[in-house]
């Protein structure tokens, strides 16, 4: 049926009488084009002297005038130091222990400087906590270089002095009207003595400690029960049961940095390892490494968790749960109370009656794996406090507000409420390293350090002490609040002093300032000990008496002016739902709580879930988006898209955001990652995602949402948009203990077989090449563990910086050109675990049918409502049979004796043959310059942001292919060092980025002709195999083979 | 360091000789009695130079002050005898901490920089000195003028030969200028006396049509006037982008002739950074200021080689001061520097890993070994193509260096084995691998 619409591309066009569309519809143009002005009068063509060849010559001419000025070298000026730094060599570089800080993220790390200029973090081996680096960590040091921080303190937006924040502070103090200082945590003690000191001058002085993102139902359930605020510390390397209920251990909960004991507990070590079990509602990382995951919503885990102390105390709890969940948790009962020191339970839900619960049974169980009695520090939020300081901004009660670290204005949920009070306030000064939400309302922002320019210290964990040291002097006119602290109390000595002072008083006990600053770390000594130890006995007595209670079941274990355990377990078991679905509010492994969002290394991350960049996005269950009719696509040109939902919880509506469908997302839940949706002063590719904070009612990442479908489609930048392995077992080959145990290594460990002389043989044995000899000098292999490595990606950042990788923007990662020379893949089970998959795909019969592979296939790309899942590190596998290298026509890619694929860029002509054959899509291309070009607006276009370019690694220019080079900069540089001082080099010698960085031991690289290295031992591991070993590329990288603990009881 | 023959050798040899003649005539007359008793100004001299030039100057203060003249000033001024100047240089830590009161005055004055005791003086190599600090300054003048006429003659060698071409190209013009005159005098001549020149030229076909004419011959010609073109064009191309010669003018006129040749330095004395670094480093200034805090002045037969080049070397040794920050006359740094900017002479491309300790401390090949006769550069040349075919040639035929270095114990036998031969070259140790300076 033919349509009687008239469509139309502009209002003229509805003018009949438009002589300009009339003449529009007959011709191209409204007016004739004058070619005929000149071709048409002969004369004027006859009489100038510039004909067509004449034309060509001159172009000609000066094509080659100019390639031929071209061929002049630049003159290259050379500026040496006018008096040279004594430790410093150029070419050279110096590695510091320092530590940061900043309020979300506490680590102590070590990093390195070339002629002065910080380029790259690494782990410090020598702390005993937090001493590895996560992804946002490893990033840290772009940010220091981020362009758009504040480059002085500002009024008003316009540059001021110093002095002028000072005076107005000042007189504020002197006021006697509150002055309210609302910070970041600090866990300093010298931070903490200063506020102390500036109360003591200024009794009119606050200090409110604020998180964005809190652990306040933590903090308050610990210290009902030990009497301080802080957080239970736990090694996961101790636990043989892991129970979590909702708590992203391996991400951002209680602040981090537990993935490194956990994944020692996961290596098989004589036939066992740990089993894990994880409760949750949306697909963490944590949840992605568990043996067993189940997919309930919050109010279930509080059941469930209810339910497991019940049984586990001999009480009883009341509380629906369903069967198969009560199996699991029977199971899990079953396998504690073999041996009850022996596990631990978490949870990260933000409920004091669920943390309260957790502490009882941790105590209880007496976990070894539990530590209260030197808790951690890293999260002081009070949301109380800040509370009640919003509502005495409002009443007009505050005289000077100073914020420094945190940036209420954007992560509030009640923003617009701080806002009233902020204009209340008769003067803001709030310290920031950027210009945001939060300074704009300020009446100054006063530019603060980063922390690689700052002093600091931090007490991490009680008694476990961290130095931070600059790295290079401040880049700007800027200022640490501390600093401003001793002028506001008229102290003339500086903030490095300072420190020095507390720690010689207070901490080192008489140990040298100096070796601390060295070490970056200091675990307080034997003497401090005694002190403790004199203290413990009171202590282990409370805490006898509380097993003890515990034991006898009394009902009224009230500590402390608490929760009594058994209403906390009471009231779980009667958690009820809310309306609709349930949201829970997250970190993402990349963003945190969205301090570096700016940082255009963590905004290409992709997200190790989702494998999705440059976006945050609420993900959904199956089921929920077909009901709500919420789509994801693949489109044509290869991106993924994603419908659009409108979010709302308890009156506030995030529009637009969009959907991601979450195979593992406990049905009826949702969730949305904080960090995103940031605009203040954010270069418009930055701004990203949305704020998930106005979401955060009450501070409790767990909330009651409503999603409908919103119009249109967003377009992802997802870099893996295939989710299973279709069954194709050899690339992640998985195990389970009992096998691993039980069955010998061909069976579990299979090599493919190939087809020689009509035999199968295994592929290992057939060779088309003859193959070099590499037992003389160094031959470097990698392995990586599946079982240990948990996808946190650090190492993914860690490459970035050690090798000057391009940050290429959500256009071109959307169309596959992300240039990340190592990604992690993550794969679904498409059946309920990867096992089960082969098994389907095995038994194909025929094309159709029951089993035939037609449809089969179709449904192996489908991933289960609950999937296994796997991680796998990819990097170049820098093949000794190398595909890439008997195909490029120029030889710019080579192999050389020490098993390194080598990638001569000079040479390289980009006609990408090697990409196309490189069996494991490792290779990336240089579609564009990605340096000093406006189009890629990232740190590599601007002199501020290419200071963390590493010297020692070419920067590539377009139209040439790159990958992994097993940083060859790095084994170059072991084997001159050793040359040089005339030894052997050391096997720890030997590393990558990304084997460094790697906190969980995952990734070990090594020279295998040593044969006393780690490495060697690892090749001849039951659990190695190679990537696609039947292709025959003999790579140099190998695997261990996954196993899990599925023992149900 | 490499020893290097000197060029011109035998005319310095002379000339310098001539200077030490004429001055030790000179010193001859010069002998007199000294302000403490009678001393031999020469021997003085020599003694000065060896102990006492390091901080003292004649005219001028340095580490310590101008000691021209000094016994008759100190006896002037402060009433001090010689008695005192021998106690003080033979033990000053001594009299300042007796409590002299002018010692002590002299130690303040300089920055509480004690002078070294020189316990090992007698009473007459002072009086030496001090005659010598007499007599000094007048002979300076006589000296430099004897010298540069000196120098002048001395480097007649070297300019002569230009002046000898140059003649010559001005005799073969006039020669040219002459024959040609003379042809067309002898023309004018001829067709004055009616004798037909044109006939005899148009006998026989002209040597160019009978080449045209000879088709192999055109097709042998053309071709080898393209080869011949090819091959200069393809010598041609290769050198774009190799500087090899590059000489660029520095902002101050360092001569490495003068520190690496004359005054035989170290090289890695100031570029200290090729032991441990891959860059040679170019020296900070605070490292030029160990010695030219004291040499602020260049020797007069120095300062006459500079102006061959043009260069008063004295002015360079000032910019020098200038952008370090040092108060000549106070003998302090003010604070105020301005680096240098150096003009690069050797620019490797960014694609190309180059690393100078692995070459100077592991595989210790001589600097001269890629820079040349640095120790005959008065401006610093590049002196190598720096072109890979140069590296892999070098790869190729430089042995390795692996006599007690226990990193190449287990490689060494091994590869030795392998190869049948007793010393590797790089290339075997995989040195001419792309990646091992390309990444």
């Amino acid at each position: 049926m033919a349509s009687n619409k008239k469509y139309w591309k502009s209002e003229a066009e509805l003018n009949p009488n438009d002589s300009i569309v009339e003449a529009l519809q007959q011709n191209e143009f409204v007016e004739d084009i004058p070619v005929d002005e000149f071709l048409g009068d002969k004369e004027t063509l006859a009489s100038t002297n510039t004909n067509r060849r004449d034309f060509l010559k001159y172009v000609g001419f000066s094509t080659a005038a100019a390639s031929l000025a071209a061929c002049e070298g630049p003159v290259v000026k050379s500026i040496p130091y006018v008096i040279a730094p004594e430790n410093i060599v150029p070419g050279v570089a110096n590695y510091y222990a320092t530590t940061i800080a900043d309020g979300f993220d506490f680590a102590s790390i070590l990093i390195k400087t070339r002629e002065g200029r910080p380029i790259k973090v690494e782990n410090n081996k020598e702390a005993k906590v937090s001493g590895g680096a996560n992804a946002r960590v490893q990033a840290s040091v772009l940010s220091l270089y981020d362009s758009t921080r504040l480059q002085g303190p500002t009024a008003n937006g316009e540059p001021v002095d110093w002095d002028a924040i000072d005076d107005a502070v000042k007189s504020k103090l002197k006021s006697g009207k509150q002055v309210a200082l609302l910070t970041q945590t600090y866990a300093s003690p010298s931070t903490t003595r200063l506020i102390g000191e500036l109360k003591a001058a200024y009794p009119n002085v606050k200090h409110v400690t604020y998180d964005a993102i809190s652990e306040e139902a933590a903090l308050a359930a610990f210290e009902a029960r030990y009497g301080e605020r802080a957080l239970a510390d736990y090694d996961f390397e101790k636990a043989d049961v892991i129970v979590s209920f909702g708590a992203d251990f391996l991400g951002d909960w209680q602040g981090g940095g537990y993935d490194s004991g956990y994944a020692k507990g996961r290596v098989p070590k004589h036939g066992k390892m740990s089993r894990h079990v994880q409760f949750e509602a949306n697909m963490s990382l944590t949840g992605a490494n568990a043996d067993k995951r189940v997919p309930i919503s919050a109010q279930f885990q509080k059941v469930a968790l209810a339910y497991l102390y019940a049984q586990l105390s001999g009480t009883s709890a009341s509380g629906e749960l369903d069967a198969s969940v009560t199996k699991v948790l029977d199971g899990l009962i079953t396998q504690i109370r073999k041996n009850r020191s022996k596990a631990v339970v978490v949870s990260g839900i933000d409920d004091i009656n669920v943390q309260t619960v957790v502490l009882a049974v941790n105590k209880l169980l007496k976990s070894e794996a539990f530590d209260p009695k030197a808790p951690k520090y890293i999260r002081q939020g009070n949301v109380k406090a800040v509370q009640a300081l919003i509502s005495d901004m409002n009443a007009g009660n505050v005289g000077a507000l100073i914020i420094d670290g945190v940036n209420p204005m954007y992560s509030l949920p009640n923003a617009a409420e701080f806002k009233s009070g902020v204009e209340k306030v008769d003067l803001t000064v709030t310290f920031s390293q950027n210009w945001n939400e939060t300074t704009a309302v300020s009446n100054y922002a006063g530019a603060a350090n980063h922390y690689l320019e700052s002093w600091g210290d931090v007490e991490i964990k009680k008694g476990h002490y961290s130095l931070t040291q600059p790295t290079i002097k401040e880049l700007f006119d800027t200022r640490q609040l501390q600093t401003s602290m001793l002028k506001w109390l008229g102290s003339d000595k500086s903030y490095y002093d300072y420190i020095k002072e507390t720690w010689n008083a207070t901490i080192l006990n008489g140990e040298d300032f100096n070796k601390a600053v060295h070490d970056g770390v200091f675990v307080a000594g034997s003497n401090e000990m005694m002190e403790s130890m004199s203290d413990a006995p009171a202590m282990m007595s409370t805490d006898d008496d509380k097993e003890s209670a515990d034991q006898m079941m009394e009902e009224e274990t009230v500590v402390a002016a608490g929760v009594s355990v058994a209403a906390a377990v009471r009231s779980l078991s009667a958690a009820t739902s809310g309306d609709g679905m349930e949201l829970t509010l997250y970190s993402k492994v990349g963003m945190g709580d969205g301090k570096q969002a700016g940082n255009p290394w963590l905004q290409e991350f992709p997200d190790p879930i989702t494998r999705v960049s440059w976006d945050n996005y609420v993900t959904v269950s199956k089921d929920d988006a077909a009901r709500l009719g919420l789509i994801n696509e693949n489109v044509a040109n290869g991106g993924l898209d994603g419908s659009y939902a409108k979010v709302t919880v308890g009156g506030v509506t995030l529009e637009k955001v969009p959907v991601i469908i979450q195979p593992g997302q406990a049905k009826g839940t949702a969730g949305i990652s904080f960090g995103y949706g940031k605009k203040e002063g954010m270069k418009a590719e930055m701004q990203t995602g949305v704020n998930a904070f106005a979401l955060y009612q009450g501070f409790n990442n767990i909330q009651s949402v409503s999603i409908e479908k919103a119009g249109g489609m967003h377009e992802f930048a997802c870099v893996q948009l295939h989710k299973t392995m279709m069954g194709r077992g050899d690339i992640i080959k998985e195990t389970t203990l009992e096998i691993f145990n039980t069955k010998d290594h061909a069976e579990w460990n299979h090599v493919p077989q190939v087809s020689l002389n009509h035999q199968e043989v295994p592929a290992n044995s057939v060779d088309l090449w003859d193959s070099f000899d590499r037992s003389i000098g160094h031959h470097f292999n990698m392995s990586i563990d599946l079982n240990a490595c948990t996808g946190c990606g650090a190492c993914v950042i860690a490459c970035h910086a050690e090798n000057n990788v391009p940050v290429v923007g959500k256009a071109e990662v959307r169309k596959s050109r992300d240039m990340h020379w190592l990604r992690i893949d993550r794969y679904y089970s498409s059946e309920e675990s990867f096992e089960a998959d082969n098994i389907k795909k095995d038994e194909f019969d025929g094309l159709s049918g029951e089993k035939g592979s037609l449809g089969g296939f179709g449904e192996l790309e489908d991933p289960a409502a609950n999937p296994q899942v796997a991680f796998q590190p990819v990097m170049c596998q820098h093949c000794n049979h190398a595909p890439c290298e008997t195909v490029c026509p120029v030889a710019a890619t080579s192999h050389s004796r020490q098993g390194q694929n080598h990638m001569a860029y000079n040479r390289c002509v980009g006609t990408r043959y090697c990409a196309n054959n490189c069996p494991y899509k490792v290779r990336r291309f240089n579609w564009f310059l990605y340096n000093n070009n406006d189009e890629f607006d990232f740190h590599m276009n601007n002199d501020l942001g290419k200071m963390v370019v590493n010297p020692d690694v070419n920067v590539r220019s377009r139209g040439v292919i790159e990958k992994c080079s097993m940083c060859i900069q790095m084994t170059q540089k072991s084997i001159l060092d050793a040359k040089r001082e005339g030894r052997p080099v050391a096997d720890e010698e030997f590393q990558t980025a990304c084997s460094s960085a790697c906190n969980s031991g995952a990734i070990v690289f090594g020279d295998i002709n040593d044969k006393d290295s780690e490495i060697a031992e690892l090749k001849e591991n039951d659990r190695m195999y190679h990537l696609l070993e039947h292709v025959g590329t003999k790579p140099n990288v190998f695997y261990q083979v996954k196993v899990r603990n599925t023992n149900e009881a | 360091m490499k020893k290097v023959t000197y060029r011109n050798q035998i005319s310095k040899i002379l000339g310098i000789s001539l200077v030490v003649l004429l001055l030790s005539s000179f010193s001859l007359i010069a002998q007199e009695e000294g302000p403490c008793g009678p001393g031999d100004a020469a021997k003085g001299k020599a003694l000065f130079n060896q102990n006492c030039a390091a901080c003292h100057a004649l005219n001028r203060k340095m580490t310590g002050p101008a000691l021209a003249n000094v016994a008759t000033r100190l006896s002037e001024d402060e009433g001090l005898d010689c008695d005192w100047i021998y106690s003080w240089i033979k033990n000053s830590p001594g009299k300042i901490k007796s409590g002299d009161a002018y010692a002590n005055k002299i130690y303040a004055e300089y920055n509480q920089a004690a002078m070294t005791a020189f316990p090992t003086l007698s009473d007459q190599d002072i009086n030496d000195i001090l005659a010598y600090t007499a007599a000094a300054p007048a002979p300076a003048p006589a000296a430099t003028e004897v010298a540069a006429a000196d120098g002048g003659a001395a480097d007649k060698g070297g300019v002569s030969s230009e002046v000898i071409l140059g003649a010559l190209v001005l005799v073969f013009a006039l020669l040219v200028f002459m024959l040609m005159s003379v042809r067309k005098t002898l023309k004018r001549v001829m067709e004055a006396n009616g004798v037909d020149v044109e006939s005899e030229e148009i006998s026989g076909v002209p040597l160019w049509k009978a080449f045209a004419k000879n088709q192999f011959l055109i097709l042998v010609s053309v071709i080898l006037l393209l080869l011949g073109g090819a091959y200069f064009a393809y010598g041609w191309m290769m050198q774009v982008g190799v500087d090899q010669g590059y000489e660029p003018v520095q902002p101050i006129h360092y001569s490495h002739r003068i520190h690496a040749g004359d005054n035989k330095i170290e090289c890695k004395y100031c570029h200290s950074s090729a032991r441990k670094s891959k860059t040679s480093g170019i020296p900070s200034l605070n490292v030029c200021m160990n010695c030219h805090k004291s040499i602020y002045q260049v020797a007069d037969a120095t300062l006459a080689e500079g102006k061959k080049y043009g260069i008063d070397y004295n002015e360079e040794i000032g910019k020098l001061y200038a952008a370090v920050g040092w108060d000549e006359e106070n003998q302090k740094y003010t604070g105020e520097s301005k680096p240098v900017e150096w003009i690069r002479v050797h620019n490797l491309p960014d694609f190309a890993y180059f690393n100078h300790s692995q070459h100077v401390e592991v595989g210790k090949i001589e600097c001269q070994t890629c820079h040349g006769p640095v120790e005959e550069m008065e401006i610093m040349s590049q002196y190598s193509p720096l072109t890979m075919g140069w590296c892999v040639n070098c790869h190729r035929e430089t042995n390795v260096q692996v006599e007690g270095n226990e990193y190449y114990a287990k490689i060494h036998k091994e590869l030795s084995k392998k190869y049948g031969v007793e010393t590797l070259t790089a290339a075997q140790m995989g040195g001419l691998e792309c990646g091992k300076c390309h990444y």
